[in-house]
């Protein structure tokens, strides 16, 4: 580790916790202040396009209704990347004529596209035509960030609403979220964010793909498209799905290390904000802080675990007499190097992007460790765009309930009683997450079907498989690559572990937020315990890690763990 | 219920049409005009005008007179249109043979190379289109440029060093050099190699025999 890596992590830290107020503020003000911004300009917009929705009457919703309301609107979305995939071959933009994809492709794209997951299959550039990936893939981009914070502002809502005598049973309007989350946050950013990056050389075009003889008179040909625009929601939505193959390692969607400092930031961003909206609909900013305290702990232990990781020789590399001893390069760029490859590979995992500059299948060990852990976290490190906020609400519950079962008092968070209906919700959103990864990773690590896929051999190929269904229950996407993924097999329980971890998670989270919006509050009392200190953020920290240990280490212990001693005792599979 | 379907229909139309549709063709229009250069790929040209390659795509160099790239894991060898990482983990055998095979050819093809091999020049890069090395490992390989071009290694060494391109905000990312960019500026001021390889194995053989899987990040 070295003195310069270690400034620029610190300095990626320091822009996230800059934006943090300021776009927190903001976001406050477009859900659920007054006015919104820029209301001549924009005000007229959002009432034609919810017009055009037919959800002009804006009217709140219940648990039930959002939840519907999401839950259709996703239906229709799985199915419009669905045909466009499989029309793609007789659709316009496709230069290279690229076929039809097949079906179970296609519906793993379609759901993995809708959940915010972003886990690809395929390699971009020899399988989507232009349209499919801009109409398909990038409109979901958007929408199912949007999304994601309409859930996550519906649970705050949950929590932080005060009901008046006649009662309260509504949490918000999903069109509303919806529209004004695309119109106001997502679009205008990604616009000027598609700019910047292609002024860094990511490109923007609709071209065929050029062929050149090169400098040695071999022959290569550039894969073209309309990167940029896709980029910049990728990244911004946490979406994280490349448009080439090699996601963002691919010099042309992310060509220099001020891009790549520039993607790592918008990833953090909405989510690390979203703590400071919170706040303020608590009316409470410090319950926001306490929220971003927890989160940059675990971020910072993973980033230094990954960094210190890295720096160690590849066990199979070092094996080599002639090869001088240096960190692990081996899946890695030259322009980034070590400290910006592992400090994205933690940003993208603690976050649900799963967009990677280096390919993680290749990392030491204990580096590779440390995305696979982010992500059997629950994604709560920062998080998703919306889903952070909502995944570490829940570990909240739980933090709460476990101090009122040390002082034997009924729990209450923000001064709402937390009763055994919401325990029962908070522990179905927990449960279903390791049901999910560590089912189905037991079935494909002892049928043909899911060990004929892998790459790598010995506890790094259980890595392999363990990491596949993580990140799609997850709503990563990132993946130990090396895994062909691209078997009906693979991509039908890997379309269902996305749609599990997306849908069953959502459903449970808005039921609490229900049973939460219509309670009274109570007074803050002596014997309260306070959910904006240190102290309550110690106790968050140790839930979630609790939680997630004792779920999934005696499984991490099978592979990354004793690939780490195997890899030091220098053996090879 | 039906009302929720319709809602939910009209909804995907709208935001799909100004999402996935009004959005990019905006982002190219202004994107065209403000930054065609790099809108449509940085390309290169040599001195005679014809383009060689992209200033931000690694492409193979297998000739004594030119600086090697990294090893590529995207199709055969740099396959801009294939792009990939080995997906080798640190236990792998086929990693170990690998590395080992490089370490041995380099080592045969750089006898006056100082110093052991650089890690960067037997480690297969995450895109498999990696354009860069870092100043070292091009410096390894300068005594070999030099001596099949037939000129002082410290010409070939003042050229490279002007070719280095530092942190950006003296921290962000690492210092490389673009090894496309080098060789024509090597081209350009010791003179253009012969067309023919002098029994090399042309430009593809950089590639990593390794079977890599269509699952991508």
């Amino acid at each position: 580790m070295t003195l310069i890596g270690w400034s620029q992590i610190l300095l990626f830290f320091g822009l996230v916790l800059a934006v943090t107020k300021p776009l927190g503020t903001y976001l406050f003000r477009v859900f659920e202040g007054d006015s919104q911004p820029l209301p001549r300009v924009l005000g007229p917009v959002e009432r034609v396009l919810l017009r055009l929705c037919g959800a002009a009457d804006r009217r709140e919703q219940t648990w039930v209704r959002y939840s519907l309301a999401l839950l259709a609107f996703s239906l229709f979305s799985v199915l419009s990347v669905y045909l466009l995939q499989r029309l793609q071959h007789l659709l316009p933009l496709n230069p290279q004529g690229l076929g039809a994809v097949g079906p179970e492709l296609a519906f793993n794209t379609a759901a993995s596209f809708t959940t915010n997951t972003n886990w690809q299959s395929y390699g971009g550039e020899s399988t989507l035509s232009y349209l499919s990936q801009m109409a398909g893939l990038a409109w979901q981009n958007f929408v199912s960030a949007a999304a994601g914070i309409g859930v996550a502002l519906a649970l705050a809502r949950g929590f932080t609403r005060r009901p008046g005598p006649e009662g309260q049973k509504t949490l918000g309007n999903f069109w509303v979220d919806l529209i004004r989350g695309t119109l106001y946050v997502l679009l205008p950013v990604c616009f000027v964010y598609a700019l910047f990056l292609v002024s860094q050389g990511v490109l923007q075009n609709f071209s065929a793909y050029p062929e050149l003889v090169t400098l040695e008179g071999g022959r290569q040909t550039l894969a073209m498209g309309p990167v940029a625009s896709q980029e910049a929601i990728k990244m911004l939505g946490t979406n994280g799905g490349g448009f080439f193959n090699a996601n963002s390692a691919h010099p042309f969607e992310n060509p220099t290390p001020l891009t790549n400092l520039v993607q790592m930031f918008s990833i953090f961003a909405i989510p690390a904000a979203l703590t400071h909206t919170y706040g303020k609909m608590a009316g409470d900013t410090k319950q926001g802080w306490a929220l971003f305290a927890a989160m940059s702990v675990l971020f910072f232990a993973g980033v230094a675990t990954a960094y210190a990781a890295e720096t160690q020789p590849n066990a199979a590399v070092a094996s080599a007499a002639q090869v001088a001893r240096a960190g692990n390069m081996e899946g890695k760029e030259v322009r980034y190097g070590l400290s910006a490859s592992a400090l994205f590979a933690t940003v993208t995992t603690d976050a649900s992007c799963g967009a990677v500059n280096s390919m993680h299948d290749s990392f030491n060990p204990l580096g590779g460790l440390v995305p696979l852990v982010n992500m059997q976290l629950g994604e709560v490190i920062f998080g998703g765009v919306g889903a952070g906020l909502y995944g570490i609400l829940i570990m909240v519950v739980l933090s709460v309930f476990i101090a009122g079962l040390m002082v034997g008092r009924t729990p209450e968070y923000l001064g709402k009683k937390i009763e055994a209906k919401e325990m029962k919700l908070a522990m179905l959103y927990v449960l279903i997450f390791p049901l999910f990864i560590l089912g189905l990773a037991a079935v494909a690590a002892v049928i043909p079907q899911g060990v004929s896929s892998l790459n790598d051999a010995g506890p790094h190929g259980l890595s392999e498989i363990l990491y596949a269904y993580t990140s799609g229950t997850a709503n990563n996407g990132s993946a130990f690559a090396g895994l062909n993924a691209n078997t009906p097999f693979w991509n039908i329980t890997l379309g269902l572990a996305m749609l599990g971890g997306r849908f069953l998670m959502i459903v449970p989270a808005l039921a609490l937020a229900g049973s939460m919006v219509g309670k009274k509050v109570v007074p803050a009392g002596p014997g309260t315990f306070p959910t904006n200190g240190t102290l309550f953020t110690g106790l968050l920290v140790s839930v979630v890690v609790i939680v997630g240990a004792l779920t999934f280490f005696p499984v991490l212990s099978l592979g990354p763990i004793v690939e780490h001693f195997l890899a030091g005792a220098g053996k090879v599979y | 219920m039906v009302s929720h379907l319709v809602t939910a229909l009209r909804a995907c139309v709208v935001t799909l049409v100004l999402t996935g549709l009004l959005y990019p063709l905006a982002v190219t229009g202004v994107a065209q005009l403000l930054f065609p250069g790099e809108a449509n790929g940085s390309l290169v040209k040599d001195e005679r005008g014809r383009v060689v390659g992209s200033a931000l795509i690694g492409q193979g160099f297998s000739r004594a007179g030119y600086f090697q790239p990294r090893p590529s894991a995207a199709g055969s060898g740099y396959d801009g249109a294939a792009s990939s990482g080995s997906n080798l983990g640190p236990t792998s055998q086929k990693l170990k043979a690998r590395v080992a095979a490089d370490a041995e050819r380099l080592r045969r093809e750089n006898p006056d190379a100082p110093g052991p091999v650089p890690g960067e020049l037997v480690t297969a890069s995450a895109s498999g289109l990696d354009p860069h090395l870092s100043p070292e490992a091009a410096r390894w390989q300068a005594p070999r440029v030099a001596r099949a071009r037939g000129v002082a290694p410290e010409r070939v060494l003042a050229l490279l060093d002007s070719q280095v391109e530092g942190r950006t905000l003296g921290v962000l990312g690492e210092p490389r050099v673009n090894v496309l960019l080098l060789n024509l500026a090597m081209d350009r001021q010791f003179g253009r190699l012969p067309a023919e390889p002098s029994g090399g194995t042309g430009a593809d053989a950089r590639g990593v025999a390794a079977p890599v899987g269509p699952g991508a990040p």
